[in-house]
């Protein structure tokens, strides 16, 4: 795997500038190699991973079930890149199993989601059902552990 | 006031303190300390590993086991000694369980050592060789090893530092805190030279997975070095399991059994959970073991290129998770070097001293931590050096 993304990837709050250093790079050569990682469609984007329990103060999100119909409307990607286009879905995958498409939507509020299953959602010709499911509190976020009991919290700051 | 004191044995009494608990005394009350200065894996048991000892709980198994260790754990111990080692060993008369490498070091030490005994060890080296000999009212002997030699144990300083009354050679590869490794060429003049001088070799081997270069030779597999070799190991640092308290003696039968003595009067057995845990990690953990390997190398990597590039001369570790750079360029003793970084810049190293006067002029930093953290005290440890007087 490429070094720089290899490092992005281990989760730690690196700059260009750090990185470039950790792996003996200039900061402009891992530009170079996060623009390439970009161009090949790799890169998608980098964005922090925030505290749900501060996040859910601001947002609410959810998840959704849904069951399509394909007969007619132009398959499983005509509809699935049509509700991925909507700003308030965050992702939206083909699933195997009892349902279809999952989606995970975020909204200022409840409501606010309610609205988007109901008169965006539903509305598409080929949506047969939804069925959508609350966060109600996170204990671990794209590799991180939220709980305040983590391990290490008893480790020595210097040891033999 | 109190005078209990006067209740503490001698030997006891004038034991030194170890450097590093003062040390820890202080960065544990700093707040935003960076700390260099951690000795354990900065990674958790990998999952499977704990979920054995969850499992063993589950299932009730919160007995003692037999003083050695259950069958199942010696029997997986002797076949990973084997694969990975070269010697075989009898589960049922060579190979003892116990709580960690320090209680296999410590009793091997209170089974064979009589008064007086002499015991040759090479420095810098793990804080508790020279003590725990000193606790068996025999002599520690150290035999310094430098860094132009990458801390390797050299054949000629061993003969040289050996007198009459010698019986025991204590051997770390790789070592903390230097990092050190022995070849087979070094190891083969250090056996002949044991069988000259009828030694009985301790060979701490608790970093012999975290190799970086080359292969790992174990004295033991080295012709004639069975029969006065014990093999220590255990799981702390490969499996990142030092909370498990657990590790093992393999060695000649009647050495063991000198060890069981002490062992089963002192501590009766180590923690069935922890066996139960280390069987697992024997079994399926090579993965998670060898993944963790190589993050402590590109970590390794980054922190010697980091220290040469701020004049910190700091030759390449071939093992362990620790990096042991040169401050004498900066006209301070370690120890002053040390607890000024950590005033001015709230970083935390050790002090090489600690480790032995071997030590003195250099400071260990572990790499056992994260990229962040080690990048954090570069900028910090740069900018102590600035601020120190031009030389």
């Amino acid at each position: 795997m490429n070094s720089v993304l290899k490092l992005i990837l281990d989760g730690e709050a690196l700059d260009t500038a750090q990185i470039g250093r950790i792996l003996g790079m200039g900061p402009e050569a891992v530009d170079r190699e996060l623009s390439a990682l970009r161009q090949q469609g790799v890169l998608l984007g980098m964005r922090p991973v925030l505290n749900p329990g501060f996040e859910s103060e601001h947002r609410v999100r959810a998840v959704i079930e849904i069951k399509v119909r394909t007969e007619g409307v132009g398959g499983f990607d005509a509809i699935a890149e049509r509700i991925a286009a909507f700003e308030q879905v965050e992702s939206c995958y083909l699933m195997s199993g009892g349902y279809d498409l999952l989606v995970v939507v975020t909204a200022d509020n409840l409501y606010k989601v309610a609205g988007f299953v109901h008169e965006r959602l539903a509305r598409i010709d080929g949506v047969q059902g939804t069925s959508t499911h609350f966060f109600l509190r996170a204990y671990k976020k794209d590799g991180f552990v939220v709980s305040a009991d983590g391990a290490g919290r008893d480790r020595p700051s210097v040891s033999p | 006031m109190d005078s209990s004191g006067r209740f503490v044995a001698r030997h006891v009494a004038t034991l030194p303190k170890s450097g590093i608990r003062d040390f820890f005394a202080i960065v544990s009350k700093m707040k935003d300390a960076v700390s260099l200065g951690i000795g354990e894996p900065d990674f958790v048991t990998p999952y499977h590993i704990r979920e054995a000892a969850i499992s063993s709980l589950e299932k009730g198994r919160t007995s003692y086991t037999d003083n050695r260790g259950t069958q199942q754990f010696r029997e997986e111990v002797s076949r990973y000694v084997a694969r990975n080692y070269g010697p075989e060993y009898d589960p049922d008369t060579e190979i003892l369980g116990t709580i960690g490498v320090s209680e296999a070091l410590d009793i091997l030490l209170r089974a064979t050592l009589d008064p007086g005994d002499k015991v040759l060890y090479h420095e810098p080296c793990y804080v508790s060789y020279a003590p725990s000999v000193a606790l068996c009212h025999a002599e520690a002997i150290p035999i310094r090893t430098v860094s132009a030699d990458q801390f390797a144990l050299d054949p000629a300083a061993l003969r040289a530092a050996w007198r009459p009354g010698c019986k025991l050679l204590v051997l770390n590869f790789p070592t903390n805190p230097t990092g050190g490794t022995a070849d087979r060429a070094k190891l083969e003049a250090i056996a002949k030279f044991a069988v000259e001088k009828d030694l009985l070799v301790a060979s701490d081997e608790i970093y012999s997975e975290l190799t970086f270069e080359g292969d790992h030779v174990s004295i033991a597999s080295l012709p004639g070095m069975r029969e006065r070799t014990v093999f220590l190991h255990g799981f702390s640092k490969a499996f990142a399991m030092t909370g498990f308290r657990i590790g093992y003696a393999c060695g000649p039968a009647a050495v063991i059994d000198g060890m069981l003595k002490v062992h089963q009067y002192g501590i009766m057995c180590a923690p069935i959970m922890s066996q139960e845990a280390a069987v697992e990690a024997l079994r399926n953990g090579r993965d998670s073991m060898l993944h963790m390997r190589d993050k402590y190398r590109e970590r390794r990597d980054f922190i010697v290129r980091r220290f040469n590039e701020l004049g910190l001369k700091c030759h390449l570790p071939r093992g362990a998770f620790y990096a042991f750079p040169d401050i004498t360029s900066t006209g301070l003793d370690s120890m002053t070097f040390a607890q000024k970084l950590l005033e001015q810049q709230k970083v935390a190293m050790v002090p090489g001293n600690a480790f032995g006067a071997a030590g003195a002029g250099f400071c260990r930093a572990s790499f056992s931590t994260s990229y962040e953290r080690i990048h954090e005290a570069g900028e910090r440890i740069a900018r102590f050096l600035d601020g120190l007087p031009r030389r």
